[in-house]
């Protein structure tokens, strides 16, 4: 057989018939599921397969005291009644497995390497750091996988990504996904499954990889995948869904991998030495500076209108923006790891008097983690809010929200404008470079804190 | 879904390129959980600002929404296809488009159409002036009498050209799908006995 990539491995592996795609993992949350639901009960259809699917309540749930807003309990309580009436696990509010359902695939062990895993949100390119093959998807094709556990699928175009040398001190998995997307742009993998390779990837962790995957998306690629090796196993082992049988698992998995002399149809390579910390000055994920840089002059119309909604000058050295908010969470960045490296900075420091600080854990079982860790006593004495799990201001469904013009340092994935509150303005950097934002009260060299 | 054939109109102009799906429906929006009524919500924010084009009296009533590159980027939420529809778009012309964003207009059958730049450019500079997009033919005839032609996959055109319901389609196909759940298909993980 002809040499292949990890992607057409996975792809060939799951075609059912022409143009059908089986999917091994359907994953659920309640604000893109009510209407295929809905779909399903009007036209007498059933969950094909209540064993490949699960669900959770994420995006609007509240992580303060707080009670959801009336439309927002409506649709969580749209969610129990749906997964009850068509018999989906559910992962509700309250329960222990509860969390961003990007953090708790994972964490649970049911994403796994060679599988294909879809979910009605975009970041569900996360799970491609397992080597799954795993894709956000819209209402309707919930609904589609929902009744018959496959999608009509086109095949993509591939990428090889080819990282050349290893991260500096101070540079993390979100410098280097930032990096990328500032090099090829928020449409640069358009219509392409996307391959992360190099020994910077290599050297990442789990929790690394997947702030990688996750950012896929926002290089516009269909999908993200990273080659699976001992770092995935080790972190997998032990973990509730992964195979009986472990050990035959990772075998099989490590297979998985691109042959050599399989090409790809377009290949990038990206220069990691080269960056320092990044951080976003505009209104998409792809305008990105360097913190040692300043906000650039408008190459286009875009630009111009991103410096404008986010009152910026070029010419302004980076690390002269002060902030008002800090927002560390988020299915980017809200793992176990995410917040060891914040508090990391934080401890011993004070949250600056201008700056109000909050950790929204990705999960109900990463803050629990945290709080073995003795991490919350860290950020809550440094003057952080510590809350519960959920999405939270990444998209402000929730109270969580930025007021009119405030400046938010977030270790989310998107800083289109609004996206945190109407008028809120959003720059994306990685935790340890929130963490110095929260304490300086300004985006800030976290090399300089170290 | 309703079959899409000829689309023939005014054309409504949103010159800007990477127009995100969190500017064509805010997250605010999306806590509904009818299929429905996602109109009044388009744009929102955007349409509040003083000088933005949609406002123009001229482009009401469009049946066509021609725009910059990347359109739809970011969320992959389908209330933004169900908002520009809602609203009254039939098509939407674009030199490129998000990938999710794309396939979600296919299922509700809002046209996404991808032309070279320059057409879309004749198409924004002449807006509100006519265009007919024919699906059957894959052109668009362009404010200057020229049609254009565009690719479309042939599966999508022609349940888009029928109004099939794409799960039924699928459904059909079920001896296929049972036999790779019998004899392909990988064990686990099951969800049920976490």
């Amino acid at each position: 057989m002809a040499a292949r990539s990890m992607f057409e491995k996975v792809w060939d592996d799951h075609v059912v018939g022409d143009g059908l795609l089986f999917i091994d993992l359907h994953l659920v949350h309640e604000v893109t599921s009510p209407q295929a639901f809905d779909g399903l009960r009007l036209a007498g259809r059933r969950v094909r397969r209540p064993d490949r699917t699960l669900a959770t309540a994420d995006h609007n749930v509240p992580t303060g005291r707080d009670q959801p807003d009336q439309l927002s309990q409506a649709q969580l309580d749209a969610l129990s009644r749906n997964c009850e009436e068509f018999g989906v696990p559910l992962y509700g509010l309250g329960h222990r497995r509860q969390g961003i359902v990007h953090v708790i695939g994972p964490e649970l062990g049911v994403t796994q390497p060679g599988m294909t895993i879809v979910c009605g949100d975009s970041h569900t390119s996360t799970h491609g750091a397992f080597g799954a093959l795993a894709f956000g998807i819209g209402t309707s094709e919930v609904e589609h996988v929902l009744a018959t556990q496959t999608l009509p699928q086109s095949r993509p175009q591939t990428m090889l990504i080819s990282y050349r040398g290893s991260l500096g001190v101070g540079c993390t998995a979100k410098d280097l996904i930032l990096g990328t997307i500032a090099q090829i742009g928020t449409d640069g993998a358009t219509s392409h499954a996307v391959e992360y390779h190099g020994e910077a990837i290599a050297a990442l962790s789990m929790e690394g990889r997947m702030t990688v995957a996750n950012m896929s998306i926002e290089a516009g690629a269909r999908a993200g995948m990273i080659a699976p090796d001992d770092t995935t196993f080790a972190y997998m082992e032990g973990r509730p869904g992964v195979p009986a049988n472990f050990a035959e698992a990772v075998e099989r998995w490590r297979g998985l991998a691109t042959d050599q002399g399989a090409t790809f149809d377009t290949t990038v390579v990206v220069d990691v030495p080269a960056l320092a910390p990044q951080v976003s000055w505009g209104t998409n994920p792809g305008q990105v500076a360097p913190i040692t840089g300043a906000v650039p002059e408008p190459a286009d119309e875009s630009d111009e209108r991103a410096l404008t909604y986010m009152d910026l000058r070029p010419g302004t050295p980076m690390s002269e923006i002060a902030v008002d908010r800090v927002f560390l969470g988020s299915c980017t960045n809200a793992r176990i790891e995410d917040l060891r490296a914040a508090a990391e900075i934080v401890r011993g420091r004070q949250v600056a008097s201008t700056v109000q600080a909050m950790v929204v854990p990705g999960s109900v079982m990463v803050k629990a983690q945290a709080e073995r860790e003795g991490l919350d006593e860290v950020f809550k004495a440094a003057g952080f809010d510590w809350r519960g799990a959920g999405c939270s201001m990444c998209l402000g469904m929730n109270p969580d929200i930025l007021a009119p013009g405030e400046r938010c340092a977030s270790t989310s994935n998107r800083n289109f404008e609004g996206r945190q509150g109407r008028g809120g303005r959003t720059h994306l950097l990685s935790p340890a470079m929130a963490a110095a934002a929260a304490v300086t009260g300004r985006l800030t060299d976290v090399r300089e804190l170290v | 879904m309703k079959p899409v054939t000829v689309i023939s109109g005014k054309v409504a102009a949103l010159d800007r390129a990477n127009v995100d799906t969190d500017q064509i429906i805010p997250k605010q929006f999306l806590k509904r959980v009818e299929r429905s009524g996602f109109g009044e919500f388009l744009f929102w924010d955007w349409f509040r600002q003083p000088g933005f084009p949609l406002n123009r009296i001229e482009f009401h009533g469009a049946p066509i929404l021609a725009a910059g590159r990347n359109f739809g980027s970011g969320s992959s939420r389908e209330h933004a296809p169900w908002a520009l529809q809602d609203y009254g778009y039939e098509a939407v012309v674009a030199p490129s488009f998000s990938d999710i964003f794309y396939s979600n207009c296919t299922k509700i059958g809002l046209l996404p159409v991808e032309l070279p730049e320059p057409d879309v450019r004749e198409l924004l500079d002449n807006a509100p002036q006519p265009a007919t997009i024919d699906l059957a033919a894959q052109t668009v005839t362009l404010p200057s009498g020229r049609a254009s032609r565009f690719e479309i996959d042939a599966e999508i055109k022609e349940r888009l050209l029928n109004g099939w319901d794409e799960i039924a389609l699928t459904e059909n196909r079920v001896a296929e799908i049972e036999r790779y759940e019998a004899t392909r298909e990988r064990v686990g993980p099951d969800t049920l006995t976490l």
